[in-house]
């Protein structure tokens, strides 16, 4: 099938020093890699989850492939059109098929705004014609789940989940082909968590959207990805089938970030995987496997030579030196 | 940008804005201090709109045989040093008062608010120029500005009103700017562009309802000190000429005088005072207003 | 009869509001024995603030104790005064808070705030560095001494926790209040400053107050749990009684929409069904029936007894009663 979103090579730079700085420390290289070398792709009412924690670059990702932030290579191609370089006022009508929405439920929503209003902005932006404002507002309210009076409200009066709700009606009011959800499921409760994913769910299985989720919970992921890619330091280091990476995990990272969210059961406390140490800087990454500084199996080929990307027997792609191994 | 986008910027906020005008005017009842605010405000802008009509007597009609009388039944107020009824000049000195004041800090507040936009949102090259003119403007003394400009033009009410626009622009655009840089970190600001929100929509809809408080507020309680600053160069001969009363001249009239009849300087202190609080009240409620958070009655 | 470190008994706080007093806490009782990590595990809006807030008697203006109290030890806090409560504060309970970025003061070095900490013991300046540095060296923080010239921004959020945790554990209190202290962190660092406290619990001897909403940390941590909904404790045991045997709709409930602990693939994940109960006009029956799928008339009329499971094991629901030969 036609991927509806095709990312290859994608690297976002972002300047670490003003240019007089450089100027004068003369580093010709005063940049950093937020996003280094990413591809992947979107099929139409798929799911694809990238789970990293923070720092990792997935957020930085996310944003690249909406245009709020610009990537210097690669390729990013929905459909058949190339997303980067596209000025913003040449991004604008793909913003009618690619919505967003971001990690704060309340803060996300112009505050002085009344949820109608919100709602139905998107219509006003791209100058779609509604007869009834009010009743557009109601029937989509009506698919999030929220009743019509909640239209008059202002988004501090909403709870974390009907703030999140409001924020999907927002993203669903232009009938889009892919929806890019930044953290989904953060600062909601547990009990919401579930309200909000099979609300996605169930918009999608009814509209035929794809879902770009991009997260740091790998418990959610396993229920509502189709593929999934795990970033370390701006890099995915294993790419694959949710069902297969929750099988056969390749990646020591994809492990130990595993068996940090097993099931909560006072006797499994030894399954989990004690990594050592911190994230290294973007501004000074390890030679070799970047993971080597924390990995449990680090060899010495892991000190020196970068690993490549490899299938593992299950199909799936790891960065990997020690991929049969372990 | 276009002249739709010009359009869009000027007629949503508006819009949106005048929906809830009605209700803010009632939620401005229900607060006692707004409500003192509400009526001194509506009190001294009346009297300054009917001034003309209900003077007891010509304000600056000379009536040497009664000059530095105390409050009497003719004389509210008392006379001055001329004979003229204060009352009356207190009266029509509000009307000079409230023309500069609110001409000169609508004009302030309107370009502060443009270029503050600007400064806040727009590319950092723009901002630093935007922020080195504010400064430019404010190392000038207000006073050797005025006195530079009236040099050049001569002492008019249209030179007051300019240098006290010249002078305040920089205070709202630097308060806009800040509040702006805040907002545009801010998610919210993000979710709209991803939305594909214009520019213009993006200030007007969504950060100038955030800002307008801050401003209404400083605003209201800078309409005080116009007045101030318009007695002061008044004063100076820079600004109002007599024999057109003025609330700065019936003050300094009444300074020189303090030793034969305190009733000049009390007479025009008092407008000054209920001014100060009537504007004060009114822009703290508005704030409290405009900001659905503060909002008292949900 | 162990020892018990705190006791908040039959606690009940309301809060003043325009619309009437909102009954945030309703007789509140839970205790915390000596040298035990005792979770509070609930939702937002279940009340931990304001028990936090009780505990260590830093309540908003507008809150009104209106029922029992709270004993650390011997003392009931509120009969102290303002002056010898700001004693207590920092010396027999500490806190670790939710952000370490902000916890922490960012213009005062790192090695000056854990002297500072230590204003009440008369020894010089050199040992507190000395008992400083070694404090950090035992929260992981490699090559202590020179880091304690350093500033807060210096170092990355799970750095700033640990030695959020290290300054607490400095003054050496009874009680620890640890609220959601790995909320912040991701989940390899959460791990990490686990398997960090537990260590020093265990060498230090001091109880643990852990309030946090991820259910597997508790479970991980904790010896007791405490499960709170809307102002209420509605069941509290060991952890394993809480994660194997929960009695409760709402632990049971809870437990099953933690995503982690479904294992079989599912678009259709467990939700609870309803909104919490308005606390200005609390409902007059059981405080979960509005959302309980198994409420009979009886639940939404009566409130239910505490049923005592086994010896530290209860929950409050009339269910329980009916049936509680199943549990006996």
């Amino acid at each position: 099938m036609l991927n509806l979103l095709e990312a290859r090579d994608v690297r976002v730079r972002f300047r670490s020093k003003s240019v007089i700085k450089s100027l004068i420390e003369r580093d010709d290289d005063p940049f950093l890699d937020a996003v280094c070398g990413v591809s992947l792709n979107v099929k139409p009412g798929e799911t694809f989850a990238i789970v990293g924690e923070s720092g990792s670059g997935k957020t930085t990702l996310a944003r690249a492939i909406t245009g709020l932030v610009k990537a210097q290579e690669g390729s990013i191609r929905y459909l058949d059109k190339e997303l980067i370089g596209l000025s913003s006022s040449q991004f604008r009508p793909l913003r009618r098929d690619i919505a967003m929405m971001f990690q704060d439920p309340i803060g996300s929503l112009s505050p002085r705004l009344t949820v109608e209003s919100l709602i139905t902005e998107p219509f006003k932006i791209h100058g779609v014609k509604v007869d009834d404002y009010a009743e557009e507002a109601r029937r989509l309210l009506s698919m999030v789940g929220l009743p019509a009076h909640f239209a008059s409200r202002y988004p501090f009066q909403l709870s974390g989940g009907q703030a999140r709700r409001v924020g999907v009606a927002r993203a669903l009011a232009l009938s889009p082909k892919l929806i890019v959800a930044d953290e989904p499921t953060a600062g909601l409760d547990v009990s919401v968590q579930g309200e909000i994913l099979n609300l996605l769910a169930t918009l999608q299985s009814e509209l035929g959207l794809s879902l770009l989720i991009i997260t740091h919970n790998l418990s959610v992921v396993r229920h509502i990805s189709d593929r999934m890619g795990i970033m370390y330091l701006g890099r995915f280091i294993e790419q694959g089938n949710t069902d297969d990476i929750f099988e056969q995990a390749k990646h020591p990272y994809t492990q130990a970030l595993l068996s940090a969210n097993h099931d909560p059961d006072p006797d499994a406390h030894s399954e989990r995987i004690e990594l050592q140490g911190e994230v290294p800087s973007l501004l000074q990454r390890p030679m070799g496997c970047e993971f080597h500084t924390r990995c449990p199996h680090a060899k010495d080929i892991c000190r020196s030579q970068v690993p490549e990307m490899r299938y593992s027997t299950s199909g799936h792609q790891a960065q990997c030196h020690l991929i049969d191994a372990i | 940008m276009t002249v739709s986008s010009l359009k869009q910027m000027l007629v949503m906020p508006s819009f949106e804005f005048l929906t809830g005008f009605k209700l803010a005017i009632k939620r401005l009842c229900k607060e006692p201090l707004g409500l003192l605010g509400l009526i001194l405000v509506t009190l001294i802008v009346g009297s300054a709109i009917l001034a003309p009509w209900i003077v007891p007597h010509d304000p600056i009609a000379i009536d040497v045989l009664n000059r530095l009388k105390g409050p009497s039944a003719e004389h509210w107020l008392g006379t001055d040093q001329l004979g003229r009824d204060i009352f009356s000049r207190v009266l029509m000195g509000s009307q000079v008062a409230l023309k500069v004041a609110f001409s000169a800090i609508s004009l302030a507040l309107g370009f502060g608010l443009l270029l503050g936009l600007i400064a806040g949102f727009g590319p950092a090259w723009l901002d630093h120029i935007i922020v080195t003119l504010f400064d430019t403007v404010r190392s000038f003394p207000t006073i050797i500005f005025a006195l530079a400009v009236v040099t050049l033009t001569g002492p008019s009410l249209t030179t007051i009103i300019l240098v006290i626009v010249v002078t305040s622009i920089p205070i709202y655009g630097r308060v806009v700017r800040t509040q702006t840089q805040a907002l545009s970190a801010q998610e919210f600001i993000l979710a709209e562009r991803a939305l594909g929100a214009s520019m213009p929509r993006i200030l007007g809809v969504h950060m100038l309802p955030n800002v307008i408080g801050q401003l209404l507020i400083l605003a209201s309680m800078d309409v005080p000190i116009v007045i101030t600053i318009e007695a002061g160069l008044s004063f100076l001969g820079l600004g109002i000429q007599p024999p057109t009363p003025s609330w700065g001249t019936i003050l300094n009239d009444g300074y020189l005088f303090i030793r034969n009849t305190p009733w000049m300087i009390i007479a025009g202190g008092i407008p000054l005072i209920l001014c100060t609080l009537g504007f004060t009240f009114l822009g703290e409620s508005l704030r409290d207003i405009f900001d659905p958070k503060l909002r008292k009655d949900i | 009869m162990t020892e018990l470190i705190l006791d908040v008994h039959d606690l009940s706080i309301d809060y003043r509001t325009p619309r009437g007093k909102l009954k945030a806490l309703r007789n509140i009782n839970m205790q915390i024995p000596k040298g035990k990590i005792v979770g509070i595990v609930g939702e937002s809006g279940c009340g931990k603030s304001t028990l936090i807030g009780a505990i260590i008697n830093l309540l908003a203006s507008n809150a009104e104790v209106t029922k029992g109290g709270v004993k650390l030890a011997e003392d009931e806090l509120f009969n102290l005064s303002k002056k010898q409560m700001q004693a207590l504060r920092g010396d027999r309970f500490s806190m670790v808070f939710q952000d370490p970025m902000t916890s922490l003061n960012p213009v005062v070095s790192i090695g000056n705030q854990m002297i500072d900490i230590q204003y009440r013991d008369k020894i010089s300046k050199k040992e507190k560095a000395a008992k400083a540095a070694a404090m950090l060296d035992k929260v992981g923080i490699p090559d202590p001494e020179s880091r304690l010239s350093q500033y807060p921004h210096e170092f990355s959020g799970g750095m700033l926790q640990r030695i959020a945790i290290a300054m607490a554990l400095l003054v050496e209190p009874e009680l620890l209040i640890a609220d959601e202290p790995t909320t912040a962190l991701d989940a390899t660092l959460e791990v990490q400053i686990i398997y960090r406290l537990k260590e020093l619990q265990a060498s230090q001897g001091c109880s643990i107050l852990f309030i946090s909403h991820h259910l597997g940390v508790i479970a991980e941590l904790c010896d007791e749990v405490v499960v709170m909904y809307s102002g209420e404790v509605v069941e509290k045991g060991s952890v394993r009684d809480i994660f194997h045997n929960p009695s409760h709709p709402y632990t049971q409930k809870l437990l099953q929409c933690d995503p982690a602990a479904i294992k079989q693939k599912t678009r259709d994940l467990p939700t609870i069904l309803g909104s919490l109960p308005d606390l200005i006009e609390v409902p007059k029956g059981c405080i979960f029936a509005e959302r309980c799928d198994s409420a009979s008339a009886n639940c939404h009329e009566n409130k239910p007894k505490v049923s005592q499971l086994n010896d530290n094991h209860m929950a409050s629901c009339h269910l329980l009663n009916e049936a509680g030969a199943l549990y006996a």
